[in-house]
């Protein structure tokens, strides 16, 4: 008898040994990968900042004419020129980028929540909508190039070939929305984006406490007054941070854009101080490609480094900025929906 | 009229503040969940108007259950049916024709958890107004202001209304609930253990506030506490595995009740 408590007793310490000899060695390892990543972080961006601001910093005189005035680097980053070996300067390239993301913003957020609002308050539990959520959320899982190819495929050429056979058929045959665009590439974005607002909202909305919804049916109000002034206002939180997820992958991405409507160089910005000041068929440029293409391109292979390291300092300026922004605006909602205890 | 009756019939549909809210008379009242088929089985009960009626009873027993009939509140929950009837002023209240979102309008309810909106003090209050189709921000300002006098918070958040509900403390919630369910203007408050989550003075407060709406309301109340049934109510219906043991006053039931089970409950003998 005692010595079957004795083995027991045994067994149950030489267990917890283990789990503590575990638990440290779990705790170590954290500890070292989180400075790993750490470390490369700054090391990347201190890589970038380094080379970049230095290719930056200096400027332009070997190549120019003695007559003309020496550029900085930074303007011919920023305007392009015979230097850069690339047409368009940055510059365009920055505006293709905000424009695009902004575009894809306000297709993929109404939309998003529109599906989400659909699946949790109205689809039921049925097997029709396990189906649907599971394929929502594998949709992440497709390679984003495959997107680009479905743009392309079923945007450009089955949509814009018919909106320009009904509404620009004196155009013909040169295509107004036939061709890749600002539009069709902010729409492949905002479907490649979509699971992301969709689960986010979802998430949000289950979350929001039964009590609630109670407490305005019990006042008398609908299903619906009850989605649109109670549920949809306290899950703003949460679908800010489906946006701003989205925001982030959209804005990193270049694979699909250069089948839908980012090109090497664009004449003009896609939007104008006069109407229709957005133009939504036009091409555009964009930060992620113009690296791409000033990686492939850019002179000699001193000066390469510098440029390439310069425009994508840039590129992640501007995704940060782009971040931000978002942060910015959710941080305001949810001063409003302070301590909700719904997020 | 003083003061009060004003108030009283800022806050109600009635213009004699003395006339009585009315009664409910449930007749019959059978009620099955999927999982739990017997949980209210032929309830009976007279509730008078303009009165205070508590359901006591163990945990479990169909108290909540049974309130939210009134309302017709178990309609949202899936594979809950009922029978029987229950007739208010005239209301079948059961009948599948009986318009619910009316019905709610003039049958509020207070909830065990505070369940202020995340928006403000006063949007919480307009919100049941608003619902109802009131536009003009004057008879809004009105009715949130006599609402949250009569629900005792006035005068403690009179100068933050548009702040957010939830900075205020539980007690306070509570009290906004109460407001936000008196500005639909109701004839019955039914109040699922509305002091089960405050502190013992936020408790005094609500039952001060009970006390003083009886006036103007038909009152249900379920409480899982003894004293607070004995202090607040005039009528108590004691519930076990969904059928009513008794009922009769409250201060019959406390002193002298009629069924063992009664009294063994009341003094905590129960199991
Ligand atoms: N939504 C529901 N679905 C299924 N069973 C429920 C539901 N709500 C309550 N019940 C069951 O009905 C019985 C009565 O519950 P309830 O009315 O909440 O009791 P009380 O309020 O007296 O504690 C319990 O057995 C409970 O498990
Ligand atoms: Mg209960």
């Amino acid at each position: 008898m005692s010595g079957d408590l004795q083995r027991m007793r045994y067994s149950i310490e030489s267990v917890r040994a283990r789990e503590e000899k575990l638990g440290a060695v779990m705790s170590a390892m954290t500890a070292v990968a989180t400075l790993l990543a750490l470390l490369s972080v700054v090391m990347f961006l201190g890589f970038l900042i380094f080379l970049g601001g230095d290719w930056l910093a200096n400027a332009q005189s070997a190549t120019s004419g003695v007559d003309q005035p020496v550029k900085s680097n930074f303007e011919v980053l920023l305007w392009g020129g015979a230097e850069l070996a690339v047409s368009g300067g940055v510059f365009p390239a920055i505006v293709g980028t905000i424009v695009l993301t902004l575009v894809m913003t306000v297709i993929v957020s109404p939309l998003g929540i529109v599906v989400a609002l659909y699946l949790t308050e109205y689809a039921g539990t049925g097997w029709h909508t396990r189906l649907l959520r599971i394929g929502i959320q594998n949709m992440a899982a497709i390679p984003s190039i495959i997107y680009g190819v479905f743009g392309l495929a079923f945007f450009v050429y089955v949509i814009g070939g018919r909106l320009d056979n009904l509404f620009f058929a004196g155009n013909l045959p040169n295509p107004t929305f036939g061709a890749p665009g600002l539009l069709w590439a902010s729409l492949t974005l905002a479907i490649l984006t979509l699971p992301t607002v969709i689960v986010a909202t979802e998430e949000g909305l289950l979350r929001l406490p039964l009590a609630l919804r109670e407490g305005s049916r019990a006042l008398g109000a609908t299903r619906s007054e009850t989605i649109f002034r109670v549920v949809l206002p306290a899950a703003t939180p949460s679908i800010m941070t489906g946006i701003i997820l989205a925001v982030a992958r959209a804005a990193g991405e270049v694979a699909p854009l250069m089948l839908v409507g980012v090109v090497r160089y664009a004449p003009t910005l896609p939007v104008s101080v006069e109407a229709p000041f957005i133009h939504l068929e036009q091409k555009f440029m964009h930060l992620g490609f113009f690296v791409y293409d000033l990686t492939m391109h850019a002179p000699g292979s001193e000066g390469r480094v510098g440029i390439v390291a310069a425009s994508g300092l840039l590129l992640v300026l501007v995704i940060a900025t782009l971040n931000l922004a978002a942060l910015l605006l959710r941080l305001r909602l949810r001063r409003t929906f302070l301590r909700t205890g719904f997020e | 009229m003083d003061h009060r009756e004003a108030l009283i019939a800022a806050s109600t549909n009635r213009s004699n503040p003395s006339e009585a809210a009315p009664g409910i008379e449930v007749k019959g009242l059978s009620l099955t969940y999927p999982e739990e088929p017997n949980a209210l089985t032929d309830i009976n009960l007279s509730i008078p108007g303009g009165e205070v009626t508590a359901v006591i009873g163990p945990s479990g027993c169909g108290k909540s259950t049974l309130l939210r009939c009134f309302n017709r509140m178990n309609d949202m929950l899936e594979g809950c049916s009922y029978s029987g009837s229950i007739i208010l002023n005239g209301l079948d209240v059961l009948d599948p024709a009986t318009d619910v979102t009316a019905l709610r309008r003039r049958v509020g309810m207070v909830f065990q958890q505070p369940n202020p909106f995340p928006m403000s003090i006063y949007e919480n209050v307009a919100y049941g107004p608003r619902i109802g189709g009131v536009r003009r921000r004057r008879e809004l300002d009105e009715v949130v202001e006599s609402a949250l006098r009569l629900a005792a918070l006035w005068d403690e958040v009179k100068d933050q209304m548009n702040r957010n509900a939830i900075v205020l403390s539980l007690g306070q919630q509570q009290r906004l609930v109460i407001a936000r369910a008196i500005a639909v203007r109701p004839e019955v408050l039914l109040m699922d253990e509305p002091a089960s989550s405050l502190d013992p003075i936020s408790t005094l407060r609500i039952e001060e506030l009970i006390y003083e709406l009886k006036q103007s309301y038909t009152i249900v109340i379920v409480t899982h506490n003894m004293q607070q049934a004995a202090r607040v109510s005039d009528r108590t219906a004691f519930l076990n595995q969904g059928r009513v043991v008794e009922y009769d006053s409250t201060d019959k039931i406390f002193t002298n009740p009629a069924e063992r089970a009664t009294e063994d409950y009341i003094t905590g003998r129960y199991g």
